[in-house]
C-alpha cells in the first residue's frame, strides 16, 4: 500500500559495493516506505543477492560508497546481529545448514535477542514454545522441524519456510526475501506466499527479490525495480513485472548499453 | 574485520589462570639421578616397597627410548634441566584447612575452587594439589563415614600401605611406556580413592592440580579402586601460569574396578597453552588406564582437552570381565600452534564386553589436533561390540585434523563399527546466526557447543556449563 505520508523506513542511496576486487554494486538508490512491498527483478548475476546481503552486513562485501538510513541511523556502521535486532530481516537465498545447533535453540535466542531490542521481557523455554507453535501456523510447519538441526537435512522448500517462520518470530520492519520463491512447488509457493501477507501490514515493509512473476500473481508488489550490472534500471508498477514476463530482459541489455558511457566489463 | 580475524581474537583471550602464587618453596636441585629418586621417596618417608618400585622404574627409564610416533613435533626435551620436586614451604600437610597458608587458600580461590568451609561446593570433595604436594583435602571425615577413603596418595602410602601396594602399577606397569616409567620413579602427589564394596560414593570427589614453579615437572599419580558394586564419579581439572619455558607434566591414572563396579573419571584440562607464537606452555604426556577387573564393571572416561602446548594422552579400558563397558567421550580443542595427539584404547579380553568412543576434535589457528584410537578384540571376546564416533571441526584454513583409528581383531564374533566426519564453521553459518541478532561470540559458541554435546552431555552437572564456557573463551577471536 503507497501512503506518500508513511514513514521512511529504508534509504538507500548511491550504493557501490565489491567483493574482494570485484565491483558489483554499482550505484543502488531506494526508498521504501512503511506499508509498501517492493519487488527486485533481473537476470542472475545483476546483484540482487549482493543487495540483500550488503544489507544485513555479510563481511565478504565492502561498501565503497553510498549510504544506508533505517529509520533515519545509518545502518551500514552496524555489526550484522545489530541490524537484525532492530527490525531488519534477510530472508536467504540459501539458508545454510548448522549441525548441532538445535533449531528450537537457535529461534528462541534470536527471538530473545530481537526482544531484549525493543525492551520486551525474555521468553523462557515454555513461553517460546506457546509463541512458535502459534507462529508455526502461518507457514504450515510440522512442530517436528523445531527438534532438529537448524536447516539439517531440510528440502529447499522447509528451508524457506523456516525462514518465512523467523520472519514471522522476528517480527521486522523491514523484511527483504532472497528468491524465496524458488525451488518451491505450487503449494508450498501457496504458503509461503500466504505467510508473508499475513505479516505484511502498514507499519512494515518488505522487499521481496524474485524471478518469476507466479510469487507476484500472489504477493501483489506497490513498486517493482529492474536490476541490471549492479544498479537499478528501472522502477514501475506490478505492471512492469508483467511487462518483463512477456518481453523478457532483452531490452534491459539495450538499455543499458545505450546508457553505459564506458564499455561495462570495465565498470 | 574480518570473520577471520574476528575468529581469532576470539580464540585468543587471554589466559585467566596464568598468575603465579609467589610463596616460599622447597625445591631440590636439577636433574636425574637414583640419589634423586632416593630423595624424593625419603622426603616423603615412603615405606621400602615404594622406593623399591620407584627405583625399579627409573632404571626401567633409563633403557628405554621417548616415544616418537605422535604427530607431534617439539625440540628434545632436556630431561636434566628439570627439577623433580617442589613443595611449598609448610610443616606436614595440616590436619585442619585453618594452618594451611593463607596465600595457597587464595589461589585456590582464585582458580574458582574455594576450600574453605564456608565458601567451599556443597556436594564435591576436593582434593587441591599445588607443585607437588597435596595443600588440602575437603569432607574427608564425612566420606570416612560411608568407608570411602579420598586423600593425597602420599597420605595413603602412608596410612593404607596394604592397599597402595596391592593396586599400584597394576594397571600401568612401570614397563608401559617411557612417561609411565618416568612417573613411576619421581610422581610427587596426587589422589587417591577407595570406595568399599557395596558403596556408592555419596559425592562428586574431584582433584584440582595447579603448577606453580616455572621450573618444575609435575608428576603426579592417581589411583582409583571401586570394589565389588561400588560407583563414584571423579573429576579433574589443572591449570598453570604462563612461562615462556615449557613444563613437563606427566601424569598416571590407574583406575581398578570390580565385580559389578562403576567408576566415571572426567577431566577438564586447562594447562597454559603456550602464547600464539607457541612459546611456553606445557607438555602433557600423560597414561590413563582403566581396568574393569570384574564382571559387568563399567568405566567412562570423559575429557575436555583445552589447554597444554602438546598433548600426548590416551586414556583407555581394559575390558576383562563379562560384560564389562568401556566408553571414552572426548573434546579435544586447540588453538594457535598447540598440537593434540589423544585417543583412547579400548582392549576387548571378556565375552559380551561393549565400548564406545565418541571423539570431538576442534582445530583452530595454526594447531595440529589427531585422533588416534585402537580398538582390540581379543580372542575370548565372543559377541564383543564396540562403537566409535570421530568428529573433527576445522575453524579457519590453517588448523588441521587427523584421524588415526587402529582395529585389531582376533574374535570373528565381534563387532567394531566406526564413523568419523570432518566440518568446518564457515563464515556463512556464521552470518546466519548474526544475521538472527545473535551476536559473534555466541554464534561460535553456539556452534561449537553444538558439536560437542554428545560429550558435554557425559560431564557432571556441575560441570557441563563450566566446560561450555572454557571453550566458549578458548575460542575467543578464531574463526574464519
Ligand atoms: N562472494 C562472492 N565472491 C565472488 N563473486 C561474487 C560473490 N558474490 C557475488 N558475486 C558475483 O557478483 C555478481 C552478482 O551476484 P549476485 O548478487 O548473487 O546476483 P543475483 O542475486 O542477482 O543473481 C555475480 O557475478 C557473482 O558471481
Ligand atoms: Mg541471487
Amino acid at each position: 500500500m503507497i501512503r506518500p505520508d508513511a514513514p521512511v523506513l529504508l534509504e538507500i542511496k548511491d550504493l557501490h559495493a565489491r567483493v574482494e576486487d570485484k565491483a558489483i554494486l554499482k550505484g543502488v538508490n531506494l526508498t521504501v516506505r512503511a506499508g509498501e512491498i517492493h519487488a527486485v527483478m533481473g537476470r542472475n548475476g545483476s546483484g540482487k543477492s549482493t543487495l540483500s546481503k550488503v544489507l544485513a552486513g555479510h563481511p565478504a562485501y565492502t561498501v565503497t560508497a553510498g549510504v544506508v538510513t533505517y529509520r533515519g541511523q545509518d545502518l551500514l556502521a552496524l555489526d550484522p546481529e545489530l541490524r537484525a535486532r532492530i527490525g531488519v530481516f534477510l530472508g536467504f537465498q540459501y539458508p545454510v545448514e548448522i549441525p548441532g545447533v538445535s533449531n528450537l535453540e537457535f529461534l528462541r535466542v534470536a527471538t530473545n535477542a530481537r526482544r531484549a531490542e525493543q525492551g520486551a521481557e525474555e521468553l523462557d523455554t515454555f513461553a517460546f514454545e506457546d509463541l512458535v507453535r502459534e507462529r508455526l501456523k502461518v507457514v504450515q510447519m510440522d512442530p517436528a522441524f523445531l527438534d532438529r538441526s537448524v536447516n539439517e537435512g531440510f528440502s529447499g522448500g522447509e528451508k524457506k519456510r523456516n525462514e518465512i517462520l523467523q520472519m514471522a518470530l522476528l517480527e521486522p520492519l523491514v523484511a527483504i526475501l532472497d528468491e524465496t520463491d524458488s525451488g518451491l512447488d505450487i503449494d508450498a509457493l501457496r504458503i509461503v506466499a500466504g505467510g508473508v501477507n499475513q505479516l505484511a501490514n502498514a507499519d512494515n515493509a518488505t522487499v521481496l527479490i524474485t524471478h518469476y512473476q507466479r510469487l507476484l500473481d500472489a504477493i501483489t508488489p506497490d513498486y517493482v525495480h529492474v536490476m541490471a550490472a549492479g544498479r537499478i534500471l528501472r522502477t514501475g508498477g506490478k505492471e512492469l513485472a508483467l511487462d518483463l514476463e512477456e518481453r523478457g530482459y532483452d531490452w534491459v541489455d539495450q538499455e543499458l548499453a545505450a546508457q553505459a558511457p564506458v564499455p561495462l566489463e570495465v565498470a | 574485520m574480518s570473520t577471520a580475524q574476528a575468529v581469532g581474537d576470539l580464540v585468543s583471550q587471554p589466559y585467566k589462570y596464568g598468575f603465579v602464587t609467589d610463596i616460599e618453596t622447597e625445591k631440590i636441585a636439577k636433574g636425574l639421578s637414583e640419589d634423586v629418586v632416593r630423595l624424593i621417596s625419603s622426603k616423603k618417608q615412603e615405606p621400602p616397597f615404594l622406593l623399591e618400585f620407584r627405583l625399579r622404574a627409573y632404571r626401567q627409564w633409563l633403557q628405554m627410548q621417548e616415544p616418537d610416533w605422535a604427530t607431534l613435533g617439539y625440540p628434545p626435551i632436556d630431561y636434566q634441566d628439570i627439577i623433580y620436586y617442589a613443595a611449598p614451604k609448610q610443616q606436614d600437610k595440616k590436619t585442619s584447612l585453618d594452618e594451611v597458608d593463607p596465600k595457597l587458600l587464595e589461589t585456590f580461590d582464585k582458580l574458582g575452587i574455594p576450600l574453605s568451609e564456608q565458601k567451599r561446593l556443597s556436594n564435591v570433595a576436593v582434593d587441591a594439589v599445588f607443585d607437588s604436594v597435596s595443600i588440602a583435602t575437603t569432607y574427608k571425615e564425612k566420606l570416612a563415614e560411608h568407608g570411602v577413603i579420598f586423600c593425597s596418595i602420599s597420605e595413603a602410602v602412608k596410612e593404607y600401605p596394604p592397599l597402595i601396594e596391592r593396586y599400584l602399577g597394576t594397571v600401568v606397569p612401570i614397563t608401559d611406556n617411557y612417561f609411565a616409567a618416568l612417573n613411576s620413579a619421581v610422581f610427587s602427589d596426587g589422589s587417591f580413592v577407595f570406595i568399599p564394596k557395596g558403596v556408592d560414593c555419596p559425592m562428586e570427589l574431584s582433584t584440582y592440580f595447579r603448577i606453580n614453579s616455572g621450573d618444575t615437572g609435575q608428576f603426579e599419580r592417581t589411583l582409583i579402586v571401586a570394589e565389588e558394586g561400588a560407583s563414584v564419579s571423579y573429576l579433574e581439572g589443572c591449570t598453570a601460569p604462563m612461562f615462556d619455558t615449557n613444563q613437563l607434566h606427566a601424569a598416571v591414572v590407574e583406575l581398578v574396578a570390580l565385580d559389578d563396579a562403576s567408576i566415571k573419571y572426567s577431566t577438564v584440562q586447562n594447562w597454559y597453552a603456550g602464547d600464539e607464537n607457541g612459546v611456553g606452555g606445557i607438555y602433557n604426556f600423560v597414561t590413563k588406564r582403566g581396568q574393569c577387573r570384574g564382571d559387568r564393571s563399567k568405566i567412562s572416561w570423559t575429557q575436555v582437552e583445552t589447554g597444554s602446548a602438546i598433548t600426548w594422552k590416551y586414556p583407555s579400558c581394559v575390558l576383562q570381565g563379562a560384560e564389562s563397558v568401556g566408553e571414552f567421550y572426548s573434546v579435544a580443542l586447540t588453538n594457535h600452534r598447540q598440537q593434540a595427539d589423544t585417543g583412547t584404547k579400548m582392549i576387548h579380553v571378556g565375552p559380551r564386553t561393549r565400548s564406545t568412543i565418541v571423539s570431538k576434535g576442534i582445530s583452530a589457528g595454526r594447531s595440529a589436533n589427531s585422533y588416534r584410537g585402537l580398538v582390540q578384540m581379543g580372542p575370548k571376546a565372543v559377541g564383543a561390540k564396540n562403537y566409535s564416533q570421530c568428529d573433527s571441526m576445522l575453524i579457519g584454513d590453517q588448523a588441521a585434523a587427523n584421524t588415526y583409528p587402529y582395529i585389531r581383531s582376533q574374535q570373528p564374533q565381534a563387532a567394531v563399527e566406526h564413523e568419523a566426519s570432518t566440518c568446518r564453521i564457515s563464515e556463512d553459518q556464521l552470518f546466519y546466526l548474526q544475521s538472527r541478532g545473535i551476536g559473534f561470540e555466541e554464534a561460535v559458541s553456539m556452534m561449537v557447543s553444538g558439536f560437542c554435546r554428545d560429550v558435554f552431555n557425559q560431564l557432571p552437572m556441575e560441570f557441563a556449563a563450566e566446560a561450555d564456557k572454557l571453550l566458549a573463551l578458548k575460542l575467543e577471536g578464531s574463526v574464519g
